[in-house]
């Protein structure tokens, strides 16, 4: 069972991700979640890269690093100017602009 | 029978495996719960920590020891530091209301995500799996050495490309965080020309605790005539109402502890 097991605690992970983006209201939290996916996806690659025994798996939980690396530098951005011009982090209150 | 109990031995998990899958699992999936548990964003925030170092332990019991590192390198040293960082600069204090906007969402949230988990654990428990072919003879005993082999020949031009993704990210965070001055920027020599012009106070505040009884920052100041100066403590614990009143720190103080000529003035 050494694949499923962490291919079972991957889906696990990734659930619990989904969930949050679903469930909480604060920003910064969701994008936790986001991360979380991403870890999750990166858990899978390993067992299956220790499964067929070559390391593209690897490269590729490490190309996701990078981008998720990347992508957290840009969100955050977002995060924070949206904070500076309406003062919230909360994601039902960014369409006040229309209000 | 379920095909997870197939007979092949490379399957089976080895005692030491189990024993680091069975500590470090529970850890990260508990860790992780607190993203939908925890009111305040720190705390989540501390968990995912844990859930990311507990993850670069199992990397490195799937053969996996750079990957490993770089997880705690990447995950926890620079993007959990970076939602922190955030965090600071939004407020620690800010908590998520749980209070239902959308009517029936939470409930439809989680119908959706229980059907994923049913994907996803169904998909895992029908899948049959030959073997576990291991990495001994791919990584060679050297695991980072093989992965930069491989990162810098067959995977040279996605390196090169993932290169140009973060220096984009890089613009594009100065960008978007990036602020036009409207304003002539206030230089010291202006505040201090203004402070004279308004007759305000002329020499730097006094610092929290001074002549006081106690030297904490959150001991207002005294000045000649023993009356409490509101202004040394700092702003951000006036705000909180973390201030200590000189009152509150009198009662506190131990009887004999005393001289019964300094009296400690409310």
């Amino acid at each position: 069972m050494t694949v499923s097991a962490y291919l079972l605690l991957a889906s696990v992970l990734f659930v619990i991700g989904t969930a949050t983006v679903l469930l909480r209201r604060n920003s910064i939290i969701v994008f936790m979640g986001i991360e979380l996916m991403l870890n999750a996806a990166n858990l899978a690659f390993l067992a299956f890269s220790r499964m067929w025994g070559n390391l593209d798996g690897q490269l590729a939980a490490f190309f996701v690093m990078v981008v998720a690396a990347a992508e957290v530098v840009v969100g955050l951005a977002i995060i924070v100017s949206l904070f500076r011009t309406r003062r919230t982090v909360s994601v039902d209150d960014e369409n006040l602009m229309r209000h | 029978m379920s095909p997870l109990a197939a007979g092949d031995p490379s399957l089976v998990m080895s005692v030491s495996e189990q024993v680091l899958f069975w500590t470090v699992g529970p850890i990260v999936v508990i860790a992780a719960s607190a993203l939908l548990f925890a009111k305040r964003a720190v705390v989540t925030a501390c968990s995912v920590m844990v859930t990311m170092v507990g993850l670069a332990f199992l990397y490195v019991g799937l053969e996996a020891p750079f990957l490993g590192v770089v997880q705690v390198v990447v995950y926890t040293g620079a993007i959990m530091m970076l939602f922190v960082f955030v965090l600071m600069l939004v407020g620690v204090d800010i908590s998520d209301s749980f209070i239902e906007t959308i009517r029936g969402q939470r409930w439809l949230s989680l119908l959706l995500a229980l059907g994923l988990a049913a994907v996803l654990g169904g998909a895992v428990w029908r899948a049959s799996f030959s073997g576990v072919a291991g990495l001994a003879q791919a990584s060679g005993g050297n695991n980072p050495g093989a992965v930069a082999e491989l990162l810098f020949s067959d995977y040279a031009f996605t390196l090169e490309v993932t290169g140009c993704l973060l220096v984009i990210a890089a613009i594009g965070a100065v960008v978007l965080t990036h602020r036009v001055r409207l304003t002539a920027k206030v230089t010291q020599a202006d505040r201090a020309r203004r402070r004279v012009r308004d007759g305000l106070h002329l020499t730097p505040p006094p610092a929290p605790g001074n002549y006081a009884r106690h030297n904490a920052a959150d001991v207002p100041a005294l000045d000649a005539s023993g009356q409490v100066i509101e202004d040394s403590v700092p702003e951000v614990l006036r705000m909180r109402g973390q201030v200590h009143s000189l009152h509150g720190l009198a009662q506190d103080l131990v009887p004999g502890d005393v001289p019964p000529d300094e009296e400690v003035k409310p």
